[in-house]
């Protein structure tokens, strides 16, 4: 069975991430871009499949010129293909347009299943993976923490609110995985420089057939009106424990009358 | 006045609290109109209770498929009842269902969608959301500029305020596609414990990888029970074993803003300061005096938990008798 994995470089967590206060929109240049831990379990998700049941693991991502990072990373996993979705009239778009450009990159493949992560760590709208679907005509299953393929019919485990419930639906289908689905691999040197011979293709808005009239932050159909950053939080009393701390905490609490 | 459509979160007959909350919401907006979707009869055992959160018209979107399919009935009751209304906004909440619906819906609709708002507001006749970026870094208030605004608002953000109203009850037709849609086999609901639900307590007490161990979680536990607060845990403590997944608090888990946040054997990593920075009162308890959590707490004790913790139960109880 063939997958396309959605995989999406972000601002890494572990770094001090910014909003630009022109704009508010996200600053990549302030913490270093990595990709999105979640989308490498996706990666992991279809590395698994794809080694129990043959076919071919296909990247897509859509994002500037230094994406590729992402792309290697992923290929030096495993995966045997690339699609960057690249052009700087894309710059700025919002969900509903990433997903209408990431539809028309997965329509360029053969694909049985569509895996993406669950929600993104710096967008965290979690709507890429059923807009995709919509637009797709497939159906989703979004939040999935196991994942099973018998035949057409796929079988998961989805984690909701309330819950989980055990879901099944015919393939082709959108699937988005949470954290707990497994602990993806890390690329070896035989990865890493395999990876540098797998292809990379490159599509942009007239490959993938949209109006450019409906792309980039121009046409977005959400906008920012302005923004604010929160005080920092600074550090209250600290004391060291002599045997009383648990009393003082009390105290301190008693004090703001929160108990 | 423009009516704002509510996809109604019901589950066995019961409305969940996050509709009440969105109604609220969506009263600030225009006229709150709420979308049971459902098998039929829902709506006439739904219909009284929705009045009483405020909304003033119920559309019924009912249909035998509504309950096996996943996702797509919802996204065809709700459009279904756009094109009743012709609404100034649609408003779901932000779980994981809301949220897969919304972003179907938006297409559908070619619609913006907000997601995640904390706040709605009419600003010159227009909608306004706003959102908490990067663990509340930054709060960021957006507009949308296609098609009816769509929104998802998280659970607990919004005050329910309601003012009651006899609804007016509007059937809607609905098809479900089946071959767009996955199928639900079994529901296997968590077990509701005595203790408040982790997003919408006022004190939450949260064990780390400090706790040590699953059967050493009872400290926190207690300490929680004590103050009627809820439980959390850090990455580091559900990867372990200790606790399970849903009380995971940061940025891949629940966002909490208690009143009282205590955290017990937690480094304070910049991942779980996403989830508590914006807690009223931050309380830390950490071995070691150079643990980030230290520098957003109000009061931080450089101890072990394992006598900081039991005493300071001790000491809520004997305050409380
Ligand atoms: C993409 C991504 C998303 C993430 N999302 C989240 C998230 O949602 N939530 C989250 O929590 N983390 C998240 N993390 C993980 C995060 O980076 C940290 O690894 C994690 O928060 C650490 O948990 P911890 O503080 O319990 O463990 P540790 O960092 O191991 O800290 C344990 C602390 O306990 C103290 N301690 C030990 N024994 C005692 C004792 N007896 N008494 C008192 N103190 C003691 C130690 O001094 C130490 O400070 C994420 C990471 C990534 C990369
Ligand atoms: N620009 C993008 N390129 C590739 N995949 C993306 C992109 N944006 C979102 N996705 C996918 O959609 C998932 C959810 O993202 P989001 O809807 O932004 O929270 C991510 O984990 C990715 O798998």
């Amino acid at each position: 069975m063939d997958i396309a994995v959605l995989i999406k470089q972000v601002p890494d967590t572990y770094s001090e991430r910014k909003l630009r206060e022109q704009d508010w929109t996200l600053d990549r240049d302030a913490a270093d871009a990595v990709l999105d831990e979640i989308d490498s379990r996706g990666v992991e998700t279809a590395l698994q499949l794809t080694e129990a049941k043959g076919g071919e693991v296909t990247v897509v991502t859509m994002g500037p010129d230094r994406a590729t990072e992402t792309l290697r990373k992923a290929l030096a996993m495993g995966a045997h293909k690339a699609v960057h979705v690249l052009d700087d009239g894309l710059a700025g778009s919002d969900a509903l347009q990433t997903s209408a450009a990431l539809a028309a990159a997965i329509r360029t493949l053969s694909v049985d299943l569509v895996i993406a992560g669950n929600e993104s760590t710096d967008g965290r709208t979690g709507s890429v993976p059923s807009m995709l679907a919509e637009r797709l005509g497939l159906p989703q299953v979004t939040s999935v923490r196991t994942l099973e393929i018998d035949g057409t019919t796929l079988r998961a485990e989805r984690v909701h609110d309330g819950g989980y419930s055990e879901v099944t639906a015919s393939l082709p289908a959108v699937v988005s995985v949470i954290e707990k689905i497994n602990e993806p691999r890390y690329p070896n040197f035989k990865g890493i420089m395999a990876a540098k011979k797998k292809p990379v293709s490159t599509l942009g808005i007239g490959d993938l057939g949209l109006d450019p009239s409906t792309t980039g932050l121009a046409n977005a159909a959400s906008q920012v009106l302005d923004g604010a950053a929160r005080p920092p939080r600074t550090a209250g009393e600290k004391v060291a424990d002599d045997g009383s701390g648990g009393t003082k905490v009390a105290e301190f609490l008693a004090a703001a009358r929160l108990i | 006045m423009a009516e704002v459509l509510v996809l109604v979160d019901h589950h066995d007959g019961v409305v969940r609290k996050v509709t009440a909350e969105l109604l609220t919401a969506a009263a600030r907006l225009g006229t709150p109109a709420a979308v049971v979707v459902g098998k039929p009869g829902t709506v006439e055992s739904l219909a009284a209770e929705l009045g009483a959160l405020g909304a003033a018209i119920v559309y019924a979107a009912e249909s035998d498929d509504a309950a096996g399919f996943l996702i797509t009935p919802q996204v065809a009751g709700l459009a279904a009842a756009a094109a009743a209304a012709t609404p100034a906004a649609i408003l779901v909440p932000a779980t994981v269902d809301g949220r897969e619906i919304s972003g179907r819906l938006a297409v559908r609709l070619n619609s913006g969608l907000l997601a995640d708002a904390v706040d709605v507001e009419s600003i010159d006749g227009e909608v306004v959301a706003t959102q908490s970026v990067f663990g509340g870094e930054y709060t960021v208030r957006y507009r949308v500029t296609t098609g009816v605004p769509i929104i998802s608002i998280r659970p607990n953000a919004v005050e329910a305020a309601p003012t009651a109203a006899s609804p007016q009850v509007v059937p809607v037709q609905i098809t479900i596609d089946p071959a767009i849609s996955a199928t639900v086999i079994a529901d296997h609901p968590e077990p509701i414990g005595d203790r408040p639900e982790l997003g919408a307590a006022s004190v939450v007490v949260s064990g780390g990888r400090g706790v040590g161990s699953a059967d050493n979680f009872h400290v926190v536990e207690e300490l929680a029970d004590s103050l009627g607060g809820a439980v959390g845990a850090s990455r580091a403590a559900v990867d372990s074993g200790y606790y399970p997944p849903q009380f995971q608090v940061g940025q891949t888990g629940t966002t909490v803003s208690p009143q009282v946040y205590i955290a017990l054997g937690i480094s304070g990593a910049i991942q779980h300061r996403a989830g508590m920075q914006t807690s009223k009162t931050i309380i830390a308890v950490n071995k070691d005096s150079e643990a980030p959590i230290f520098e957003i707490a109000d009061f931080g004790v450089v101890g072990d938990l394992f006598t900081v913790a039991p005493l300071l139960t001790g000491a809520v109880k004997a305050r409380k008798s």
